[in-house]
């Protein structure tokens, strides 16, 4: 006779051997390390970092490959690892300003202070398929080099501030909130939405970015400017009581700017949408910027009517471990639910029948 | 049993046990009112009773036996994974005995047997706002709850009355904790409701995502929603176990062919065994 699941335990066992065997895939092919991971698919690498919350190349790099290369499971796991770190205290806020550029754009001006640096972009290449790349055992011929410009590089929306043209933000000495140790609560304020912004999903932040484009919440975007590249990370230990330079990172800052028509109390002006990621994440970060813009609407005044601009719905539903967690978790058993629905169907079922 | 070296016991470390021991004991102080907690991310997915876990392991001590079900089953695939995640790291003794556990963890039921003063249920919680799929927004129910605003629920369960001639809702039904909070008892079935009313067991819900806590202390009512002229009714299949021959369980349909044949099975495998054994022994 049938009797339902039993040998839980052995299946698991079975399927996680499974799993091992086929993440490995063609044993005649020479094993993928974590460092080569680390070096030749760096941007997915930056991704889970951003996304896992967690600045730690080596460690990502082990994630996406433990993952077989599905990057939210190998944020999750990035994650979980994080949550088991002690804390020993906070950094000095990032200094972008004084950031060593790798790439350095604006779209609002032609030329500059500290200029236009391209960097390492895909953004003018021609999507096509680069069989040469099929054939292993080629380096690529290399980029010509120059000296390191050592002219300071300002940013875009200090200049303009500077004119009393771009809003400044309130500054406040007060600790920013974590969203990690205390759970969120509504209305969050802007720091702790840049924080789930920051590791919210880049996909889902995207697509509310392009939404705000596309006239659900816009507000007349400009990219101030977009920059690349290393800034020092400062802690100041306890014991010594002065700032120290714990090493540098690398993250991607964007900063939109705004039309805003003017309130009361404030003369019409720019505003500012920031997006700051770990690593190389350019798209993450303009969405960012676009999405922390859109949900200033109510403290500006604005009509806080489409999606973008609704701080519960976004900050509720753009962390994609919690995201995949709760959809995926519709394939564990429900059948106890299922028969109480099967009996409920069944007896609505019948009093129609009855009433015919 | 020895717990893994590289974690502390039960993983969690002491000051997160801490506080979350502080939001149980809030949540005990004020049955059925959600307490917001700093949910940690644990190395299982959300959905697979992350608050469950971590409510059990602030409660775990060294001498407690713990048992998980999922359906009703403590075979199911999740039952055992969490079963073998707290053996691993916290070293304690597991059973499949709802008897001889301390502690019992569940997904989506009530066990059969009646619990003890001395036990502790802890469920797990996917979505602990029961007014949530008639208002979304978390602020906005926060405020129905503090002025006991509950009119929105009685309309539904009136309209369901309009529509289908009885309440609709079969899982996850509402139910109001010490005449003050409208409370979500967890998927469990309609059919269990009635076992949580001054149980004497301590009840204790996490919801990890959702980074909240709730609990029903021991002996407290617990109260289906319903009106005077259309009761409560707790839903089961009209059948007996296929295997004890139980008629007042609640029961799982089994499919055995593809042509209408079907069985019925207790869905509390635990307790479907024990009175398997005990009709052996009699014969």
């Amino acid at each position: 006779m049938y009797v339902a699941t039993k040998g839980g335990e052995r299946a698991i066992g079975a399927a996680h051997a499974w799993l091992d065997e086929t993440g490995r895939g063609d044993p005649a092919l020479p094993e993928l390390t974590a460092d080569q991971v680390q070096a030749q698919l760096g941007l997915a690498v930056d991704r889970v970092m951003a996304e896992g919350s967690c600045h730690d190349r080596g460690l990502a790099a082990l994630a996406v490959k433990q993952s077989r290369g599905d990057l939210i499971e190998a944020a999750f796991l990035l994650r979980a690892y994080r949550t088991t770190l002690p804390r020993f205290g906070a950094s000095a806020p990032l200094d972008t300003n004084a950031m060593a550029i790798q790439r350095r754009i604006s779209a609002t001006y032609k030329d500059l202070p500290g200029g236009q640096v391209l960097g390492p972009t895909f953004d003018y290449t021609h999507r096509l398929l680069d069989f040469r790349l099929a054939a292993a055992g080629q380096l690529p011929s290399g980029a010509p080099e120059a000296e390191a410009n050592n002219e300071p590089t300002p940013r875009v929306t200090e200049m303009l501030a500077r004119e009393g043209l771009m809003q400044r933000e309130a500054e406040s000495e007060a600790e920013p909130g974590d969203l990690t140790r205390e759970p969120l609560s509504f209305p969050a304020d802007r720091a702790l939405r840049l924080q789930a912004l920051a590791r919210g999903d880049e996909g889902f932040l995207l697509s509310l970015g392009y939404s705000t484009q596309r006239g659900y919440g816009g507000n007349h975007p400009f990219v101030g400017e977009i920059r690349m590249g290393e800034v020092a990370v400062g802690f100041t230990p306890p014991e010594l009581g002065f700032e120290i330079d714990l090493g540098d990172i690398t993250v991607t800052e964007c900063q939109m700017v705004n039309q805003f028509k003017g309130s009361r109390t404030e003369p019409p002006q720019f505003t500012r949408g920031y997006g700051l990621v770990f690593g190389h994440g350019e798209r993450k970060a303009m969405s960012m910027a676009l999405v922390d813009r859109a949900l200033r609407a109510s403290e500006l005044g604005e009509a806080a009517e489409a999606p973008a601009q609704q701080q519960e719905f976004v900050l509720s539903h753009c962390d994609n471990v919690e995201a995949t967690g709760f959809v995926e978790h519709l394939k564990l058993p429900h059948y106890v639910d299922f028969q109480s629905e099967l009996e409920n169907v069944r007896t609505m079922r019948a009093s129609v029948e009855a009433a015919k | 049993m020895t717990h893994d070296p590289g974690y502390n016991f039960a993983y969690l470390d002491e000051s997160t046990k801490r506080m979350i021991r502080r939001a149980i004991l809030k949540a005990v102080a004020i049955p059925g009112h959600q307490v917001p907690f700093g949910s940690r991310e644990m190395p299982l997915p959300y959905g697979w009773g992350t608050g469950g876990i971590q409510v059990t392991a602030a409660v775990l001590g060294p001498a407690d036996v713990l048992k998980v079900i999922d359906q009703g089953s403590d075979d199911t695939t999740n039952a055992v994974s969490i079963r073998a995640f707290f053996r691993r790291t916290a070293g304690i003794a597991t059973t499949e005995s709802t008897e001889a556990a301390t502690i019992i963890q569940t997904r989506h039921r009530i066990p059969e047997r009646k619990l003890r003063e001395d036990q502790i249920l802890v469920y797990q919680v996917p979505i602990p706002e029961p007014l949530g799929r008639l208002e979304p927004r978390i602020a906005e129910t926060r405020r129905m709850h503090a002025m006991a605003d509950y009119g929105l629920m009685h309309v539904k369960l009136y309209e369901d009355i309009a529509r289908h001639g009885h309440i609709a809702t079969s899982y996850s039904y509402p139910v109001m904790v010490n005449g003050r909070y409208l409370m979500s008892p967890s998927p469990i079935p309609a059919f269990d409701n009635p076992k949580m009313d001054q149980m004497p067991a301590l009840q204790l819900f996490g919801a990890g995502r959702e980074k909240r806590i709730y609990a029903v202390p021991p002996y407290t009512s617990v109260k289906s929603l319903d009106f005077d002229d259309h009761p409560f009714r707790p839903i089961r299949a009209p059948h007996v176990c296929e295997l004890c021959g139980s008629g007042d369980t609640y029961l799982d349909e089994v499919l055995t062919d593809d042509v209408g044949g079907r069985i019925f099975v207790c869905s509390d495998t635990d307790f479907c065994s024990e009175r398997q054994a005990m009709k052996e022994a009699a014969e």
